[in-house]
């Protein structure tokens, strides 16, 4: 599904990505691993055609480094940014209907479906984005890139400041995500969830992937874990 | 006096919509690339000199069509080939660039029309008053203009907050990474929104035009004042720049329609002077002849007291 090899990427003169390969198969869900500061946001933005690429980005076999963003969002990659940024003056039905890229086509999913999933939202469809709480918010940009209809999203840091009720429901979407056949990139920087619903996992350090496993593998490497993980 | 202000009223409200129609569009363009346009004056005069000419030969209905479309399309190429590839540069090349082009229109003009004012006439259906009162006429081709610019708002409106495309262009103005991630194309609004903003400048030219009449100077003589507008509703506020334009055209209004001079000003506050004073022709000013300066004198009021404008907000 994705594949991404060589990848290289600069903020002015710093180079953060120094050669970053890996890749996703259909329906899989990777999680991406690290520590603050080494790369992870800046992997997505890359590949989503926000910071410009430098190696191989191939989505679907088809080569998309040098794609505009919303070219890559039509061939089916979602991407749910770390600021969640939802439209905070729009109503939460209105930022539903913003993700959706065309009103011709019925993909995967529903704003009614969206709703009886996530009865918070469904409770305050017509009240503006900004009012909810950061978990409520999280769902709604996880639902606002799902009605796009993607065959795979990237989701940076999820759970960051959620309480652990809200970090359940979080992973249930994604598992119920995958369940559809959507493939799902997971950049997380603690194992708590990544852990329980990952097929693989890879360890970002310094611009490079320098693990690349399974869950319980990587339980198995302490070495590494003491290395590029907060333990 | 009663028909004094209800005329003035109703002429300020014609002013104050047509002012609107250049200053909404201009704060929409601000919003969306962070520098005012200062060429944005120059599409009303280029939509006042197309509607002329198509005028001659198909007459005013046909000028009001496919003037404004024509300055819309003028606008979009402006954004596309020009602005979008000086955007890369900064701000300081963008405003460079509107600056240009609004001598380069002016030029223009000049070259392909001459310098004298054009016979540009309101149509003869509209050339009977609307309604009299106390003996004075109002033209049925204002009345005219007010429904117009009413009927054009309240389209622009609901489009903006009702339908798909209007919660696409709100969402793009502020987040515009976030909706490219989301798959529309950022770009391609943004040329579109430009398009229309200058096709509601040109319209406003073409009615204006046979009112304001057609002149290649007609362009420096709104345009500072939309500007003046656009700043005291707060940058970026539609609803700041519709209370502006209204604020503006009424005051101005009321202004030229009031006899009054300074000197009974002054007396009313209990000042006098003799009119041997060097400073005499300050005093003896009257209301009508500062008109002109009262947006400004307004605009610096504003800065003073509230510097974001009445609606704006501060940036963080
Ligand atoms: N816009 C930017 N301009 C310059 N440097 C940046 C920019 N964004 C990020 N960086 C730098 O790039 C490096 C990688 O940032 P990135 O956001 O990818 O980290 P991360 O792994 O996502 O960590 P976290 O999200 O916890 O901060 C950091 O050193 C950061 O300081
Ligand atoms: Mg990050």
């Amino acid at each position: 599904m994705l594949e991404v090899s060589n990848l290289h990427a600069y903020y002015g003169k710093s180079h953060i990505l120094q050669g970053v390969n890996f890749n996703v198969q259909k329906g899989e869900i990777v999680s991406l691993l690290g520590r603050n500061g080494v790369g992870r946001s800046t992997t997505v933005k890359t590949i989503m055609g926000e910071v410009a690429p430098q190696g191989s980005i191939k989505f679907k076999g088809l080569e998309i480094a040098g794609k505009e963003s919303f070219e890559i969002a039509h061939l089916g990659l979602g991407y749910v940014p770390e600021n969640r940024d939802i439209f905070p003056s729009l109503t939460v039905r209105q930022n539903l209907i913003l993700g959706m890229k065309s009103t011709q086509t019925q993909g995967r999913w529903t704003i009614d479906e969206m709703f009886r999933m996530f009865p918070n939202l469904g409770e305050r469809a017509d009240v503006e984005g900004g009012v909810l709480s950061g978990g409520e918010q999280q769902m709604l940009c996880m639902c606002r890139t799902l009605m796009g209809d993607p065959d795979m999203i990237m989701i940076d840091e999820p759970t960051e400041g959620l309480a652990p009720k809200i970090v359940e429901q979080v992973a249930n979407l994604l598992q119920e995500i995958a369940r559809r056949g959507v493939a799902i990139l997971l950049v997380e920087q603690k194992l708590s969830i990544a852990l329980k619903i990952s097929h693989r996992l890879y360890v970002m350090g310094h611009g490079k992937i320098v693990y690349e496993g399974t869950a319980d593998s990587l339980m198995g490497e302490d070495a590494v874990r003491a290395e590029w993980l907060e333990v | 006096m009663l028909e004094v202000l209800i005329f003035a009223t109703l002429n300020g409200l014609v002013t104050g919509l047509l002012l609107f129609m250049l200053a909404s569009g201009l704060t929409l363009i601000f919003s969306m690339m962070g520098v005012l346009n200062f060429a944005h004056a120059s599409f009303y005069m280029l939509g006042a000199y197309f509607a002329f000419s198509i005028s001659q030969y198909l007459g005013f209905w046909a000028g009001l069509i496919f003037a404004p479309l024509i300055v819309g399309s003028v606008g979009a190429l402006v954004e596309r080939y020009g602005l979008r590839r000086v955007h890369k540069s900064g701000h300081v090349a963008e405003l460079v660039f509107t600056f240009g082009l609004a001598f380069l229109v002016e030029e223009a003009i000049q070259f392909i029309w001459g310098r004298d004012t054009k016979n540009y006439q309101s149509p003869d259906i509209l050339d009977f008053p609307l309604f009299t009162l106390f003996g004075q006429e109002f033209s049925a081709y204002r009345g005219f203009m007010i429904a117009i610019s009413l009927g054009i708002f309240i389209c622009l409106y609901r489009v903006l907050t009702r339908s798909r495309i209007g919660i696409i262009i709100q969402a793009a103005i502020t987040h515009p990474n976030t909706v490219a991630n989301l798959g529309h194309n950022v770009p391609l609004i943004f040329m579109g929104v430009f398009g229309v903003g200058t096709a509601l400048a040109g319209l406003a030219g073409v009615i204006a035009g046979p009112v304001l009449t057609t002149f290649p100077g007609m362009a420096a003589v709104l345009g500072s004042i939309v500007f003046v507008i656009v700043v005291i509703g707060g940058l970026g506020s539609l609803a700041g720049a519709f209370i502006a334009s209204l604020l503006i055209g009424l005051l101005q209004s009321y202004a030229i329609a009031s006899d009054v001079g300074m000197p009974e000003l002054l007396n009313l506050i209990g000042v006098s002077f003799e009119s041997s004073h060097p400073l005499n022709d300050l005093w003896t000013l009257t209301l009508p002849q500062v008109a002109p300066i009262l947006p400004f004198l307004l605009l610096v009021l504003v800065l003073i007291f509230r510097p974001t404008g009445l609606l704006g907000k501060r940036e963080e």
